[in-house]
């Protein structure tokens, strides 16, 4: 009986200490966010020091036809638009190892805004389009892995409309519409990958 | 004395009448000839004696790689290209072709250093020598070189109206679109070239029509205009006449009525058109459902090339030739009306492609690629509907509640089609592009590999404004060494082209048993 009492006794006090622990951790977890540097928020922080976040950024599958998604750290940002910054900033990057980007060589983002119904513009430079090999396929899962990086991401952007040097266009190779933002189209990636 | 006098008036006379005669035999400048041929439109130098046109033969020769040398011991010239030899005889209007003798309308002339022929040598010496087909058409002054589509255009403005009616007489027939852009109507022809007799018209909504381009009719909208509708009337099976009917803003539209209006009588060169009646009759909105007009888009053009193999394969230029193939099977063993958006290397903006459809009533739309993706494994021929990701509610409410929806307008006017919001026009045929996608790729994949995902939906702009059902096949992947290869093949597009084929069959079959199952 005596045994039993401290058995229960000790259990009480070890679940006590994991609930302790796990508050914590939680309460660790969700603290608010340190307040950014003076400098505009899109600004990279310093290497190294920077907090960062995981994110499922979007590179071509092995079989060349969809999107597979490929969890990477990018610096975190306060604003859904700055951290949509870093999250574009990172895509653009070079694919991981084994991975090909969709991204045509030599694009580079020249500004990023969010509108209030959740509307992203990304405005890239022109080798976005003018590099593009051409191809639905190819301009599919450019596009896409634009728009799911950032809806998949991001709760509160909820559609992507991609600008070249500041202006909207038709398409970027003849065939997907950009004239409007685009919302996310899971169907373009694998299944299971985000 | 008196005799001296009477042979000195004789003496004048006679010099007079030589003077004449001279005068009579020389040389005087006439309009040109055009020639039409397959490296494009040139003209050849024209003179008259009397009556008698007659064409510089030395500008017309190297047209046809041809060597013209005198003779003249023989008093003859020859032509030749190879061992082919003709003999034209400079005394008499003979020329000795192959061994048999034709008579020509005049013997060669002189002018200068230079020799005229009379326009008949074009065909019955020069061409069997060149081995090309000509065909001289002396009221044009036109002469086509080579198995080329030059129909004869007249264009009559009838008397009568409102509505202010144009007929233009195409002879022989030949298919045309019509688009309509500010302050003008585009009439353009599928052929080669044109062939533009007179033009007669003009007035309140019509200030002029004329010729843009080798194959294009401008009609100049006057600031009267209101809308317009275009009506096609088979006069035989050689010629057809496209009727323009053009009210002024604020006046009704004008309606199948109107075209009981008895036709003026047309320009000489056409044969006569047929009873109005018939051609009433004839309007797509009097029959029956059916698949009588396809609109093939060969994707791409001009500066917008496409996707590129790696062996230098240009998407623009497969799918032109894939969309020929397809064009001449339709139109000879459907006997369907088929248009292409481009029969040429241009660039052809998607709402144009669209336009096109749109304007001439299109049952299908079939936009033709070739595809590429970063991972040169990928190979496969896709099948694409449209998908309304990005078009919003209002979209999605046409496909859900298609006859509730009232069909807005959209500025301008648009002949008989019911006009309707130009991005949402694709979003109530939605249902019946799947069904024919799904004909397609069951076709496809009976002659030719399939991508893993044979049958997609995707935000295509191409597909969004036409007005009836409409896919986008892809074809191959470019970017895979070995369907490079295989697309360029003879073969694979006539595989593709049969499956396309045997695709709108089927549909058409399904229309029609569609359509009796509702007759009572």
């Amino acid at each position: 009986m005596a045994i039993s009492t401290r058995i229960v006794a000790l259990t009480l006090i070890t679940a006590a200490a994991v609930g302790a622990g796990t508050w914590a951790t939680v309460r660790y977890l969700n603290r608010p966010a340190p307040r950014p540097q003076a400098s505009a928020p899109s600004a990279a922080p310093q290497p190294g020091t920077a907090r960062r976040i995981k994110a499922t950024l979007f590179y071509v599958s092995a079989d060349g036809l969809r999107l597979t998604g490929s969890e990477r750290e990018v610096v975190y940002a306060e604003s859904a638009a700055a951290q949509a910054r870093q999250i574009v900033e990172a895509l653009l990057e070079p694919a991981p190892q084994g991975l090909a980007s969709a991204i045509p060589p030599g694009t580079a983002l020249r500004s990023l805004f969010v509108g209030e119904r959740g509307d992203a513009y990304v405005d890239f430079n022109g080798s976005l389009r003018t590099n593009h090999p051409g191809g639905s396929a190819s301009e599919l899962l450019t596009v896409y892995a634009i728009v799911s990086a950032l809806t998949v991401n991001l709760p509160a952007i909820t559609s992507v409309q991609i600008l070249i040097e500041g202006h909207e266009v038709d398409t970027l190779a003849g065939h997907v519409d950009l004239r409007r933002p685009l919302p996310n189209a899971p169907q373009w990636a694998e299944k299971g990958s985000t | 004395m008196r005799l001296r006098s009477s042979l000195a008036t004789v003496s004048i006379i006679i010099a007079a009448l030589c003077a004449a005669r001279l005068d009579a035999q020389s040389p005087r400048a006439a309009a040109p000839y055009a020639v039409v041929s397959a490296e494009g439109r040139r003209t050849v130098g024209a003179a008259t004696i009397g009556d008698q046109d007659m064409l510089r033969l030395d500008e017309l020769a190297p047209l046809l790689q041809l060597i013209v040398r005198e003779d003249r011991a023989a008093k003859a010239l020859t032509v030749s290209r190879g061992t082919a030899v003709a003999v034209l005889s400079l005394d008499q209007g003979l020329a000795s072709v192959g061994g048999k003798i034709f008579s020509l309308s005049a013997p060669p002339a002189r002018d200068g250093t230079r020799w005229l022929v009379p326009p008949d040598t074009v065909s019955r010496v020069l061409a069997p020598i060149a081995g090309v087909r000509t065909e001289v058409r002396r009221a044009s002054r036109l002469i086509v070189l080579g198995d080329l589509r030059v129909p004869r255009i007249t264009v009559q403005q009838e008397p009568g109206g409102p509505p202010t009616r144009i007929a233009i007489e195409i002879v022989p027939r030949a298919a045309f679109t019509v688009v309509q852009e500010p302050k003008r109507l585009l009439v353009r022809f599928d052929a080669d070239s044109l062939d533009v007799g007179p033009i007669n018209a003009g007035g309140d909504l019509v200030e002029s029509i004329t010729p843009v381009d080798p194959l294009t009719l401008a009609i100049a909208l006057g600031k009267n205009f209101g809308t317009f509708r275009a009506a096609t009337v088979p006069v035989d099976g050689a010629s057809s006449r496209l009727v323009i009917d053009l009210t002024a803003a604020g006046a009704p539209a004008p309606g199948l009525s109107g075209l009981a209006r008895a036709p003026a009588k047309p320009p000489a060169a056409p044969p006569a058109p047929a009873a109005m009646p018939e051609a009433a009759a004839a309007l797509p909105a009097m029959q029956p459902p059916g698949v009588r007009t396809i609109v093939i888009d060969p994707g791409h053009g001009g500066d917008e090339q496409g996707t590129r193999s790696a062996g230098g394969v240009i998407e623009k230029d497969l799918v032109l030739d894939v969309a020929r193939r397809l064009r001449s099977v339709l139109d000879s063993r459907l006997g369907v009306r088929v248009l292409l958006t481009r029969d040429d290397d241009r660039v052809v903006p998607h709402d144009e492609r669209a336009s096109i459809a749109n304007n001439n009533k299109a049952d299908l739309f079939i936009s033709l690629h070739a595809n590429s993706s970063p991972n040169k494994g990928a190979k496969g021929a896709e099948v694409f509907y449209l998908s309304l990701d990005g078009l919003g509610a209002e979209a999605r409410k046409m496909v859900e509640s298609p006859e509730a929806r009232p069909v807005p307008v959209l500025g301008g006017g648009s002949r008989d089609i019911e006009l309707i919001l130009w991005d949402m026009a694709q979003a109530r045929h939605l249902n019946e592009s799947a069904v024919f996608a799904m004909l397609v790729e069951e076709e496809l994949r009976r002659r030719v590999e399939m991508s893993p995902n044979p049958v997609q939906q995707a935000p295509f702009r191409v597909l969004v404004a036409a007005n009836m059902p409409a896919v986008l096949v892809e074809m191959g992947f470019l970017s895979n060494p070995e369907q490079e290869g295989e697309l360029t093949s003879d073969d694979f597009k006539n595989r593709v082209v049969q499956a396309l084929f045997d695709a709108v069959v089927r549909y058409r079959g399904r229309i029609e048993a569609q359509a009796s199952s509702r007759l009572p």
